[in-house]
């Protein structure tokens, strides 16, 4: 076996100076009838040719985003990663490193932390990120819990605007986790009519939201200061904000993201990067791990892991959270990706895949049928279509098309959002991608 | 000696301290963070002009710069370079962190999660282009299936924590169907932090488990505790001593005639797969880290995975998405409805980590049956082979032999003035990775070493040879002790200070203070 580097000779060398028969006499400790006789009924061990040729073929089976006029979003967004990203995550020292339990030893992980964290905080218009989180859903959950803890109200109210699954994910929090929450029905290109008592620890509001639109929450943040409660501000393409006021300037007191748009692929849905954000105030009630500046025994500038008395390796039971392994790669990914681009790159694709959004939303108005639902967006938007939206997907797909998710997939039962599809465009799409995409959807609806 | 090394020994004394003009030391490059070298308008990214639109962002255009740093590609990659020479990592040396399993993570393994019909698939394509992806989503769960003996698998959990949770809602949600709800969640003391804080997410309290002087569960304690409040009993096993639980039979037992449920940390799989199945063992949901014993790397902290394989009692609690076969092929049931009627719901965006599911699958197939048993046999020999290595000089805190790892405590260390904290920063001198400090939390001054089953007999042996010689030294040399690590880009650091005036991010005033200096 080709990672196994005992001999059979090292095996009877080390038993012996073990001082036992056989191996298994070192599972003794194993209760007789619990031991297996022979192997697991699996296939036997193969070469590398062969297993890449097995997991060649189901790949084959897939249809990659790259090969065909590609138009999903909804949370995860087909941005061109440049190669060095890659090519610098795969250095061993950071792919094969752990968590920087001993920063002597993990500078480079730790000093890319804190660059990952100023950038957040710089994208986002906070003042604190943490280290990251699983996933931009995950990291919502953790605003609620955590403006549940800051608060000691329990009442989170979600906009209906928000993804759908990232509200899934906080009801399921809540069924265990001692807070409720009151989720908006979804009302796509209208404005959420949001009650706040003195129950509401905070509401929750995505920008752009899950329909594309951009919302000033300004207000809303007042609103909600006045009441005693948080405002959660979800981003969920992370690229919007090299082109839109950050929630921080907006008043937001946590931001809970997903920055898998930077640096990282779609991967069929993960892994992705949780991103969160909050006010310096709130730091000792945020969740996952975060990266500090010191000093080291010659005074020189150095990094570590830091504030660990609010995790759970420390504070069990207490801790913020119960997250250990976060998302590290992935962040190292989402840093080099934005360093690469830096304030003028990032400007300009936001600014690209803002105009590209534009020119498919006025091509397809041009498609019998179709209107565009939204008043503003930045690359996402929903269009309505003459009839349901699910089978017109598939159909385009036979058309060789990937365009864009029906709203029924999130909301079924919703009779009223049957017809709605969902598309994004980013830097990727060319013209004559939205040329094929507008004169197929003029078929299928023909 | 010649004339050549008497003139290096004179030499080498002085080497750690020898000042440099630049502050670099040879290999070891300082480097600034990239906001300290900004070169403003500079992009490391060529991109086209933007076609000409109307502006449809609603009036909310980001006015204010950002404040990002431009530098170009050639910068960029310098940068993270050299922030990359300043790691150690498994691909460098030996890493005996015990309970992380930090084996040796196949490139193959990295290949298959960049092909195109993985990594370049959008998790809501409609199902007729996802046919592949889903069919490797049901290999690998049915090659884990198998390894645990268990009929189910959840799959979406991102992590080992957030598969603990997944296992404590969906127990939760058992008890709470039966109409039985409970209060409290036993965990043994040597427990990993993640197991209290899941059961506190979960909203349990939580009921400490002492050990007995054997290091494992004491079953009389056990027994004493459990009632009719009793929800769950979250045990690690091989536990964080290293040690299996070999009363687990009886446990199981005591656990399920009381009507509780049995959790299983599979954090430490890797001393048994291939070799005994957890639901031989009674174990009702047990996590697996395939960042631990599968291989996907851990990156510097994740991404992980943590599915959990879970007994029919609790399967039908299982989160959504799931696979189903339908006309026409595989489909995915994402609302809690049809077969997925009783699921908790929902615990993270779309489907899981896929790319850690094509890596774990790729190395499992390369393994196959007789390779993961093998994992497991010398996993465990390369720890008992490190076990009687260390036995003479360092303080072994159960006597006897262990699975995939070996605890010692700091007695040995007793009358010295070093403390496991200066041990563990001496073997970063010697140029290892230090083990697990502090522990588990039951022994004084624990040292939990895992060698994993990807370490030669004579990585072991330079290590055996080194901590040997390093507790000898730890007699006389106390000061030696406290100065270390000497070798390493930056010596010890400041963790109180940094907890005391937290600063979490680079802002213009520090880099500017930091110029001034």
């Amino acid at each position: 076996m080709r990672y196994l580097p005992l001999t059979s000779n090292d095996r009877q060398q080390m038993l012996a100076a073990i001082g036992v028969k056989s191996i298994d006499d070192l599972f003794a400790d194993v209760p007789r009838s619990a031991h297996l006789d022979g192997l697991v009924d699996l296939p036997l061990a193969q070469g590398e040719l062969e297993v890449e040729r097995a997991l060649s073929q189901m790949a084959a089976k897939n249809v990659a985003a790259g090969s065909v006029p590609f138009f999903i979003g909804g949370g995860a967004y087909r941005h061109h990663v440049p190669a060095a990203v890659d090519h610098l995550i795969q250095r061993g020292e950071f792919l094969t490193s752990y968590t920087p339990y001993q920063p002597e030893l993990a500078q480079g992980t730790l000093q890319s932390l804190f660059e990952f964290q100023t950038q957040v905080a710089l994208l986002t218009g906070m003042e604190v990120a943490n280290a990251s989180l699983y996933d931009g859903a995950t990291a919502c959950a953790e605003a609620v819990a955590m403006a549940h803890r800051i608060t000691r109200r329990s009442k989170a109210v979600l906009s209906g605007a928000l993804h759908p699954h990232y509200r899934e994910v906080c009801e399921t929090y809540a069924q265990f986790s001692g807070f409720q929450v009151e989720a908006l029905k979804p009302t796509p290109g209208l404005a959420d009519p949001i009650d706040i008592d003195n129950e509401t620890s905070c509401v929750v509001v995505q920008y752009p939201d899950f329909f594309g639109e951009l919302r000033d929450c300004s207000a809303l943040a007042a609103r909600c200061h006045q009441a005693g409660a948080l405002l959660v501000v979800v981003v969920t393409e992370i690229v919007s904000l090299g082109a839109a006021k950050p929630p921080g300037e907006m008043g937001a007191d946590i931001v809970a993201g997903e920055g898998q748009g930077l640096g990282n692929a779609l991967n069929f849905g993960g892994p992705y990067l949780g991103l969160f954000a909050a006010r310096q105030q709130h730091v000792r009630q945020m969740p996952g791990r975060l990266a500090g500046q010191t000093v080291d025994a010659d005074g020189r500038r150095g990094w570590v892991l830091t504030l660990s008395a609010r995790e759970q390796h420390i504070r069990r039971e207490k801790a913020t959270s119960n997250i250990c392994t976060n998302s590290g790669l992935c962040a190292l990914a989402f840093t080099i990706h934005l360093a690469l681009l830096g304030e003028a790159g990032l400007t300009r694709l936001a600014q690209l895949n803002h105009a590209i959004a534009c020119n498919l939303s006025d091509r397809l108005e041009t498609v019998p049928g179709v209107s565009i639902v939204n008043s503003s967006f930045f690359n996402e938007f929903a269009v309505r279509l003459p009839k349901p939206a699910a089978p017109v997907v598939e159909e385009l797909a036979e058309f060789g098309v990937l365009g864009g998710v029906p709203l029924s997939r999130f909301y079924p039962g919703r009779d009223d959002l049957t017809n709605l599809l969902l598309v994004a465009a980013t830097e990727t799409v060319t013209a004559d991608d939205i040329d094929l995409f507008a004169h197929a959807l003029g078929e299928v609806l023909r | 000696m010649t004339g050549w090394s008497q003139a290096l020994a004179a030499h080498s004394e002085a080497a750690s301290d020898m000042p440099t003009f630049t502050g670099n030391r040879g290999l070891q490059i300082e480097e600034k963070l990239i906001f300290e070298q900004d070169s403003p308008g500079h992009c490391g990214v060529d991109l086209p002009d933007p076609p000409a639109h109307r502006s449809r962002l609603g009036g909310l255009e980001r006015k204010a710069p950002i404040g990002l740093p431009g530098l170009s590609e050639p910068q960029i990659v310098r940068h993270f370079t050299r922030l990359s020479q300043k790691n150690y990592a498994i691909d460098s040396g030996f890493y005996p962190l015990g309970s992380c399993t930090m084996k040796h993570n196949p490139r193959l393994n990295e290949k298959l999660a960049r092909l195109p019909g993985f990594a370049d698939v959008h998790p809501l394509q409609p199902e007729a282009t996802i046919q592949g992806a889903l069919e490797l989503v049901e290999t690998l769960a049915h090659w884990l299936r198998t390894l645990t003996g268990m009929p189910a698998v959840a799959l979406s959990p991102a992590a080992g924590a957030h598969g603990e949770l997944c296992g404590m809602m969906a127990i939760r949600a058992a008890l709470t169907a039966r109409g039985d709800p409970r209060q409290r969640i036993l965990v043994p003391e040597s427990a990993h932090g993640t197991n209290p804080a899941t059961a506190a997410t979960c909203g349990y309290a939580i009921d400490p488990i002492a050990a007995n002087p054997r290091g494992r569960v004491d079953l009389a304690a056990l027994k004493a505790k459990l009632g009719s409040d009793v929800a769950a009993l979250m045990l690690t096993n091989p536990n964080t001593c290293g040690l299996f639980e070999d009363e687990i039979l009886e446990i199981a037992a005591a656990v399920h005639a009381a009507g509780a449920f049995f959790y299983c940390d599979g954090a430490n799989f890797n001393a048994i797969v291939g070799r005994v199945r957890p639901a031989d063992l009674g174990i009702d949901a047990l996590h697996l880290n395939l960042h631990k014993t599968f291989s996907t790397p851990h990156g510097g902290g994740g991404p992980g995975s943590g599915p959990v394989a879970l007994a029919a009692s609790l399967a039908p609690y299982a989160p959504v998405p799931w696979i189903v076969h339908a006309e026409g092929g595989r489909a995915l049931v994402e609302h809690v409805e049809g077969p997925a009627a009783n699921s908790i719901g929902r615990l993270k965006g779309f489907h899981g980590q896929m790319g850690m599911f094509v890596r774990t699958l790729g190395y499992m197939m390369s393994h196959g049956a007789d390779g993961l048993k093998q994992v497991a046999e010398d996993a465990v020999l390369n720890a008992n082979y490190l076990r009687v290595r260390l036995a003479g000089a360092l303080s072994q805190s159960y006597p006897g032999i262990c699975m995939h790892e070996v605890l010692f405590d700091d007695r040995f260390l007793k009358d010295t003035g070093v403390t496991t904290l200066d041990f563990a920063k001496a073997l970063i001198d010697e140029g290892f990775h230090p083990m697990t400090m502090y522990f588990p939390l039951i022994v004084h001054g624990a040292l939990l070493i895992e060698p994993t089953e990807t370490e030669s007999k004579a990585s072991l042996d330079q290590f055996a040879d080194t901590v040997n010689a390093l507790a000898a030294r730890a007699k006389t040399d106390a000061a030696g002790f406290h100065a270390a690590p000497r070798l390493t880009p930056r010596r010890r650091l400041d963790e109180t200070a940094a907890a005391r005036k937290p600063l979490l991010r680079w802002r213009p005033e520090s880099g500017q203070r930091e110029a001034a200096e």
